[in-house]
């Protein structure tokens, strides 16, 4: 009996349905674990506002923190927060982080500039970042100048530190190869030592995003004047709302996620040249 | 690290400009003189090092002090140099300094000690049961996304401002590096030497500390190091914000009555600390890795 090309493909047919079957089994599993956890806890909340297992002021039910988005939403609070503290986000990860950008290269191509400056930029690095939050309050007031400075200082070192590493470890091979090539300057910069270096100033980027972020939430804290997300924290917190507070935390979790996202997409469309990689994580 | 000029123009000179149409091609400088006059070079290299890293600091000193000493700045935004040494000396003969720094030790250590055990175990777990991976991964993820300061305020409102307080947010800041590590770097063992502890029939307690383990271990102590660094990070947060003893209580202290030497004083302080703190786990893992060594 001879197999017909019908057979052929038709198995193929099978064997690809059962791939597919199986996938949509190992997905639906993996969704079904990972929602547990969290349904849980969600439904230990309902459960102990709905059987009344506790009268703390601390604890509020679902449905109020849902509220007091929708209140905060309609009344423009929430918004105002939001793109103030996104406003001094950026523009402090913006100077600070073209700073790093600047400084990291200079300090990588010329090492008598290292030599100089390197050490005494490896100090100062490691002052934990918020002891520097007093000193800037007397310096520049608790308004938004003295945010953004220290913003930008949180999203400096991350990306000076990147970029200085990146460049440094471009393999001596490749600039050899441009040298054979005779490649003019510019040319080694911008088809050698820029794309070899470029994973390592995207780490520094997302160190940078989630550095500025968390300095964000702490110059709003410690240098409380304006509005902000870490004011609407503090705030919530002094008055003893608990629904203000859980929506803050919500929405700082959610920027955080949005930003780590946008970097990863914006990493894999620029270095979409770089192709899969191979490692499996 | 290695010493790649990678843009020097002495070094690109010789090979850039058609080294063949010389009469005789000699080899590039470098290259001959090196092998030669190495050990020289090297001292001189490091001699080179250690006295150029000190102009720059030691001519923002004298800026400082010029401007202190001559009233550019009132010495309520930047007091001398001079002033902040002998604050930091007083602190240190009155034995306040040391106070405070042993309280903040003492956060720091119990706080980190608790978020690494547990971020050591929860990455373990996440990293060679699929199970329980699929069960706490997501979120974990969840959680990690809110950073520890996002935490305070509510945590703040459910425990106090007391001593819990300080040990919880530092053991999370410590909690979420290790763990990530830990998970990713057990993730990240290649498959191939998993393949040959399976030919050599390792059992499962050989082939995770003869194999697992020790191929992990870079990444896992990486994330130990973060680890600290983020305790120290969420040590001095939390103190700032709310504590009445320990370093950052210093700064605030320092700031509210306009005492600027003694905030400075604190941040050389705090620096130091962390300096110290990540070269003792540097020299640790030196040893940890020697040991290794010795044992394959």
């Amino acid at each position: 009996m001879t197999t017909s090309f019908q057979d052929v493909a038709s198995g193929t047919a099978a064997w690809h349905r059962q791939e597919r079957r199986q996938r949509r089994h190992v997905q639906w599993r993996q969704f079904r674990r990972g929602i547990a956890l969290p349904a849980l806890v969600f439904a230990l909340w309902w459960a102990a506002y709905a059987f009344h297992w506790t009268d703390s002021r601390l604890f509020v039910p679902l449905g109020e923190v849902w509220e007091t988005a929708v209140r905060l939403l309609r009344n423009g609070y929430l918004q105002t927060s939001l793109a103030a503290s996104l406003y001094r986000m950026l523009l402090g990860f913006a100077i600070g982080s073209v700073a790093g950008l600047a400084f990291g290269t200079v300090l990588a191509l010329s090492r008598l500039f290292d030599n100089v400056v390197g050490p005494t930029l490896h100090a100062v690095k490691q002052v934990s970042l918020l002891a520097w939050i007093p000193l800037i309050s007397v310096w520049f007031g608790l308004g938004d100048p003295a945010k953004i400075v220290f913003l930008s200082l949180a999203a400096f070192f991350p990306m000076f530190l990147n970029t200085f590493e990146g460049i440094r470890s471009v393999p001596r091979e490749f600039t050899e190869v441009a040298r054979v090539l005779t490649f003019s300057r510019w040319q080694l910069w911008r088809r050698v030592v820029l794309p070899a270096a470029s994973p390592s100033i995207f780490t520094g980027i997302y160190l940078a995003l989630i550095y500025s972020w968390l300095a964000t939430l702490g110059a709003e804290y410690l240098l409380s004047a304006g509005a902000g997300i870490g004011n609407l924290l503090t705030d919530g917190r002094e008055h003893f709302w608990m629904d203000q507070v859980l929506l803050g935390v919500v929405v700082v979790g959610a920027v955080g996620f949005a930003l780590n996202w946008i970097a990863a997409h914006l990493e894999a469309r620029l270095l979409r040249w770089r192709g899969k990689s191979i490692a499996r994580y | 690290m290695s010493s790649i000029p990678i843009l020097d123009r002495a070094h690109a000179g010789p090979l850039a400009e058609a080294p063949e149409r010389r009469p005789a091609p000699r080899p590039p400088r470098g290259a001959r003189v090196l092998p030669k006059r190495t050990a020289f070079r090297f001292n001189s290299a490091r001699l080179r090092r250690l006295l150029l890293a000190w102009p720059f600091p030691l001519a923002v000193l004298a800026l400082w002090w010029t401007a202190t000493a001559n009233d550019w700045v009132p010495s309520q935004i930047l007091p001398a140099p001079s002033v902040v040494a002998d604050t930091l000396r007083d602190l240190l003969a009155s034995g306040e300094l040391q106070m405070h720094l042993a309280i903040s030790l003492e956060r720091v250590v119990y706080g980190f000690l608790l978020g690494s055990l547990l971020g050591l175990l929860l990455g373990v777990g996440m990293g060679l049961s699929v199970v329980v991976k699929e069960y706490l991964y997501p979120t974990f993820r969840l959680l990690a996304q809110v950073p520890s300061l996002g935490w305070l305020p509510l945590l703040m409102m459910l425990v106090g401002i007391d001593e819990a307080l300080k040990i919880i947010l530092i053991s999370k800041a410590a909690f979420v590096p290790v763990t990530m590590n830990t998970y990713k770097g057990i993730q990240g063992v290649s498959a191939q030497l998993v393949e040959v502890a399976r030919v050599f029939r390792f059992s499962r307690w050989q082939l995770l500390r003869k194999v697992v383990f020790p191929a992990a271990f870079p990444p896992i102590w990486n994330g130990v190091r973060y680890g600290l660094t983020h305790a120290w990070l969420a040590l001095v947060a939390v103190e700032l914000l709310a504590s009445s003893e320990g370093l950052g209580f210093l700064m605030v202290y320092g700031r509210q009555l306009y005492q600027l030497d003694v905030v400075l004083a604190a941040v050389v302080v705090v620096g130091a600390v962390g300096f110290l703190l990540d070269r003792l786990l540097t020299q640790f893992e030196g040893r940890l890795l020697r040991w290794r060594r010795e044992s394959f």
